[in-house]
């Protein structure tokens, strides 16, 4: 991932920072569901959106049937995310994804077939529940950045944060983060088992302060995952902590993003909240698998003028 | 811009509305219109333009309504009134459902209507105005339902004229024509003279919707034609607008026995404490004063905040101002439109010159727009902390501890609104009932719901619109029987007592000479009972001062208020041969019994006038609050006089009221009696305050008196037209008998709970 940006470095561990958490439930829902109604993007404008948003797919496969063959063909997608003729259409004949995200296993078939021209992010750290010993789970790090990876996807672990062991939280992403030496951390929140958005504010400044290069929402694998007032929470996180720190952190919605329209509010919110630099690769993902296939028939539609199917479009 | 410079810049693109199917409508009428009346548009009169303030652009020419125009219309309405009103729950349930259900199907046309005549952007005209529109409609059309049910022997008022604003015409419409039609009125209203389009348009909803001819007419026009309906001959005019109108109004209608409902500014503060979510409490500021660009009422448009955060929280919110998009209110992302009028900029610009604050201004385009402004460091009496300024402009000061906050907040003449952001629940629901504003958002802003009474405290003007506590503006309260003058009886003798005892007046709990040294003789009968002073201004303002400090009584438990009623009845009837010797002796005919009747009446309700939950679209609660009025003075009936001391009394304090009460004319000496029951009853001193003197001489002096919050007379003089007028100088609330009576035998106990409390609306959303 190329940025001009400094890394974050994070910070020491500072406990008046997570008592300095408020968050207030209902009006955040209230600018969550007043947000999609406040922006719309047309025509060209929409157009140039979502693929701006493909630009930031990390195009994701994480399942226990993932082959060789099944993440090299996520690959060619990667690399080729829309069809020529539209690409060409709207002027952006070199679109690609932002990343691919695969499990550790299938980092060097994913490492080879991009051949560079895309990073590999893994999955780590005993993904999705992060309860595989501690040793193992820095291990784990370690064999995916060697093995290629430059972007570690890792989980953190909820009963710190469900039994407000802060410090334990910090030590241990902190750890994590310098396991992962160059390669850039991403921490995912599994937002979903946190309870309250308190817990994810307070989690998502922990998670920074420790030096996460972004702070991610879910494994895909909870049972809600991205949502958002949870981004609006952990966006408004970054903000206070790039107030603090002077550092930009990246954020990455995960799982339940999966329809064009939606990408759009997320990205609207981004604009709205953190601004224009958070809209791109280094500062923003969505992790996905399905969005883009929605996205290749909403630019179909933008072209041509029709409304699309998916076999008119490669699979992914 | 192709594709793939956008792809670069990100940039917002035009997401415009389309005007099309307006402007075919307005084409549809050669954009000429004339009223709406008796369920017919008639031609266009002489016309005036109504202008698109976006573009400058007339979009229609409309009549402007003269006298006989409004004569006209008053007389359709009363025609139509009968039948109307004996028309069943049911069939006026139906209409109102009906015009709900015709303003959704022609919902954009309305919304697109609504912002080429008022500038406002066309998503807050389309997710507020309109929906919230059908809403009351949807709302009221259940209240038609169910009037048999909750107020079996209610009487609407008749005719109503009504006129609104231009900051939301639909909406205010909707307001003012659900709860009247609902309660069985027609109306007659007159839009404002820069926004008519939408109320022209509802004509056609009427039409559709089976709404009998006459029951709703539309007569446009300016102040002129307001002002022709306000002196026709309706039975209840209802007013949304300035305060300086509103008192015009109260002034012009005084003493002619028409209901009055007047729904005024505000200067609504928002306080953001400490340990509020402070993100959160920004992004509420941008609905609480840049919502339809400050042009709002209840607009949150002081900001106080704690002194420990206030950098953080002005950092904040200038990065949020940066964020508003100010332009084509037919775009769809556009925060701020076009303001109403250049006028209307003009008088903006006007005050934020007068301001010695610090401004800082967001981004807008050349035209009728203005920016999000915000003015900092800001002392209390400036300007923008004391006027409205009806635009998008921000005053913030600091406080430094809750008591401070409440007492920064309520120093205001009006009392609409309020917020309140922190995460403390403590610090959040101790203060909330203590702003002085009929409606206040904890964690919250600018929420409304027809379920919700609205309106306003102070100079925000009176009476409530929505939820069941907004159907009395739509009631005729039951009048009596003209009151005949009382018997006076004369005489030359002095009291023939031994030892003089010349009633003195009763403040503050002692008893006290009158200011100005003179007293009379009450004369019975069989001649003089007893001397009573003459109670001058001075003596009524030493008296309000008195019932002022005695806040006590407004904070205490109903129980304990209860206690005390009980015991004023109980040292009542110990001295029952007394007190009804004394009353046969001034030639009055009562009986302690039903004085104490009442007493122990108003003893029961103490602690049984509940507040209500609000039936809101909302998780977490909606609460409507009965608050004590505050300081009532109060004009005695002649007569049973002693039993209606009793229920005046007995209302006013079960409620947690403080009274100046001026004595019976023709049986004073009965009110006087009554300090050594009131001596031995623990009621605290200032709570009952007595005066004797002339009713007549006092009237002007109680109404016109800025430390007084509601005035009552009971008076068999003729002061009702004086003390309704008086009133008008601080917008306070009035009962007046208009030289009627009263069963003061009736155990009539709403009516006086309604007069005796306000509506304080208080909403607390919490959870998923």
């Amino acid at each position: 991932m190329t940025s001009d940006l400094p890394r974050n470095a994070g910070m020491p561990f500072d406990p008046s920072v997570i008592a300095g958490c408020r968050v207030n439930t209902p009006a955040t829902l209230r600018r969550a569901a007043t947000l999609p109604a406040q922006r719309s993007l047309k025509k060209d404008w929409q157009a140039a959106w979502l693929a701006r948003a493909i630009s930031m797919i990390d195009l994701t496969t994480l399942s226990g049937d993932d082959t060789p063959g099944r993440v090299r063909r996520l690959c060619a997608k990667a690399l080729s995310p829309v069809r020529a003729d539209l690409l060409d259409a709207i002027g952006l004949p070199h679109l690609t994804t932002g990343a691919v995200c695969v499990y550790h296993e299938m980092v060097p078939v994913a490492v080879e077939a991009l051949e560079g021209r895309l990073p590999v992010a893994a999955v780590s750290t005993g993904f999705p529940a992060g309860l595989s010993p501690f040793d193992l789970r820095l291990a784990e790090i370690e064999r995916s950045v060697a093995a290629g990876a430059t972007e570690i996807d890792i989980v953190i672990s909820r009963r710190h944060v469900l039994t407000g062991n802060w410090a334990a939280l910090y030590d241990e992403t902190a750890q994590m983060r310098a396991a992962c030496g160059a390669a850039h951390m991403k921490a995912i929140l599994a937002t979903g088992e946190l309870g309250t958005l308190k817990n994810v504010m307070a989690a998502s400044m922990v998670c920074m302060m420790a030096g996460s290069d972004f702070i991610k929402t879910s494994t895909g694998k909870e049972a809600v995952n991205a949502t958002l007032p949870v981004s609006l929470v952990m966006m408004r996180a970054i903000r206070a902590y790039e107030a603090a720190s002077g550092y930009k952190v990246g954020y990455k919605p995960a799982g339940g993003v999966s329809k064009a329209k939606d990408a759009l509010v997320y990205l609207a919110l981004l604009k709205e909240e953190l601004g224009d630099r958070w809209l791109r690769p280094d500062l923003f993902r969505f992790g996905a698998s399905s969005l883009l296939g929605d996205i290749e028939r909403q630019l179909e539609h933008h072209v041509t003028g029709r409304y699309s199917v998916g076999h008119r479009h490669a699979l992914g | 811009m192709s594709v793939a410079d956008i792809f670069e810049t990100m940039e917002w693109g035009p997401a415009p509305e389309s005007r099309a199917e307006a402007d075919a409508w307005l084409d549809s009428h050669g954009r000429r219109f004339g009223h709406y009346i008796g369920g017919k548009r008639l031609a266009a009169g002489e016309t005036f333009a109504t202008v698109n303030p976006a573009t400058g652009e007339t979009l229609a020419e409309i009549t402007q309504g003269t006298a006989e125009d409004v004569a006209q219309a008053v007389k359709a309405a009363r025609k139509a009134h009968g039948s109307w009103a004996k028309s069943s729950d049911h069939d006026r349930a139906r209409v109102l459902y009906a015009i709900a259900r015709g303003l959704q199907k022609h919902a954009r046309l309305f919304a697109v209507l609504e912002v080429l005549d008022t500038g406002k952007p066309i998503r807050e005209a389309r997710d507020i105005d309109v929906a919230q529109a059908a809403r009351h409609f949807y709302h009221h059309a259940g209240h038609a339902e169910l009037r048999g049910e909750t107020h079996p022997d209610a009487e609407p008022w008749g005719v109503c004229g009504q006129i609104v604003p231009w900051n939301f015409p639909l909406l205010m419409l909707a307001w003012k024509v659900a709860p009247a039609l609902a309660m069985g009125n027609t109306v007659v209203l007159k839009p404002a003279e820069w926004t008519p389009l939408t109320a022209l348009a509802f004509a056609e909803i009427c039409d559709g919707a089976g709404v009998p001819p006459g029951v709703v007419n539309i007569v446009t026009g300016d102040g002129a034609t307001g002002a022709a309906l306000v002196s026709a001959e309706i039975d209840k005019l209802a007013f949304t607008g300035s305060t300086e109108v509103g008192r015009l109004l109260r002034r012009e209608t005084a003493g002619r026995g028409i209901g009055l409902t007047l729904e005024l500014g505000g200067k609504s503060p928002y306080l953001v404490f400490e340990d509020a979510d402070i993100d959160g409490a920004v992004e509420g500021l941008v609905d609480a004063i840049w919502f339809n660009g400050g042009q709002v009422c209840c607009a949150g448009s002081r900001l106080l905040v704690q002194e420990g955060i206030a950098e953080d929280v002005t950092a904040r919110l200038r990065a949020r101002m940066a964020r508003i998009r100010v332009g084509n209110p037919l775009d769809k992302s556009v925060d701020m439109g076009a303001l109403v009028h250049t006028e209307q900029k003009a008088r903006i610009e006007a005050i934020l010159e007068r301001t010695t604050g610090k401004i800082h201004r967001g981004a807008a385009p050349d035209g009728c727009y203005l920016p999000p402004v915000l003015v900092t460091d800001l002392h209390s009496a400036d300007p923008l902390m004391q006027e409205e300024v009806f635009g998008p402009v921000l005053a913030m000061t600091t406080f430094r501890t809750p008591a401070e906050a409440v007492q920064l907040a309520n120093d205001t003449t009006y009392g609409l609104a309020a917020s309140i952001w922190s995460q403390d629940i403590d610090v959040a629901l101790d203060t909330a009932p203590k702003i002085d504003a009929g409606v206040v958002w904890v964690n919250g802003t600018n929420m409304l719901d027809a379920a919700a009474p609205f309106g306003g405290l102070k100079e925000s003007g009176f009476g409530r619109e929505g939820g069941t506590a907004g159907l009395a503006a739509y009631l005729r309260p039951g009048t009596g029987a003209p009151l005949k003058a009382p018997k006076v009886y004369a005489g030359d003798a002095a009291p023939s007592a031994e030892i003089d005892r010349t009633a003195k007046l009763y403040i503050g709990g002692k008893q006290a000479r009158p200011d100005g040294g003179y007293t009379r003789t009450v004369f019975g009968p069989k001649g003089a009972v007893g001397d009573v002073g003459i109670a001058n201004r001075k003596d009524l303002r030493n008296a309000v001062e008195a019932a002022r400090g005695a806040t006590g009584w407004s904070r205490s438990t109903g129980h304990l208020r209860a206690q005390i009623l009980y015991y004023i009845a109980e040292n009542l009837c110990a001295r029952a041969s007394e007190f009804e010797a004394r009353l046969a002796a001034q030639g009055a005919k009562d009986r302690v019994e039903t004085a104490t009747r009442h007493l122990f009446r108003w003893a029961a309700w103490a602690d049984k006038h509940d507040g209500r939950t609000l039936g809101v679209p909302m998780g977490g609660l909606a609460l409507a609050l009965n608050r004590p009025i505050g300081v009532i003075g109060a004009f005695a009936a002649e007569e049973t006089p002693l039993t209606a001391l009793a229920q005046v009394l007995g209302a006013a304090l079960a409620t947690g009221n403080r009274l100046v009460l001026v004595a019976p004319e023709s049986a004073p000496l009965t009110a006087t009696d009554l300090y050594q029951v009131l001596d031995t009853s623990d009621v605290p001193s200032g709570v009952v305050n007595i005066l004797t003197g002339a009713h007549g001489d006092l009237a002007a002096e109680m109404a016109g008196h800025l430390g007084v919050d509601a005035v009552w007379s009971f008076s068999s003089a003729d002061i009702s037209a004086t003390i309704e007028a008086g009133a008008a100088a601080d917008l306070k609330r009035t009962w007046v008998n208009n030289g009627t009576g009263r069963d003061w035998l009736a155990t009539d106990g709403t009516v006086w709970l309604a007069q005796s409390t306000e509506v304080q609306t208080i909403w607390v959303p919490f959870g998923l």
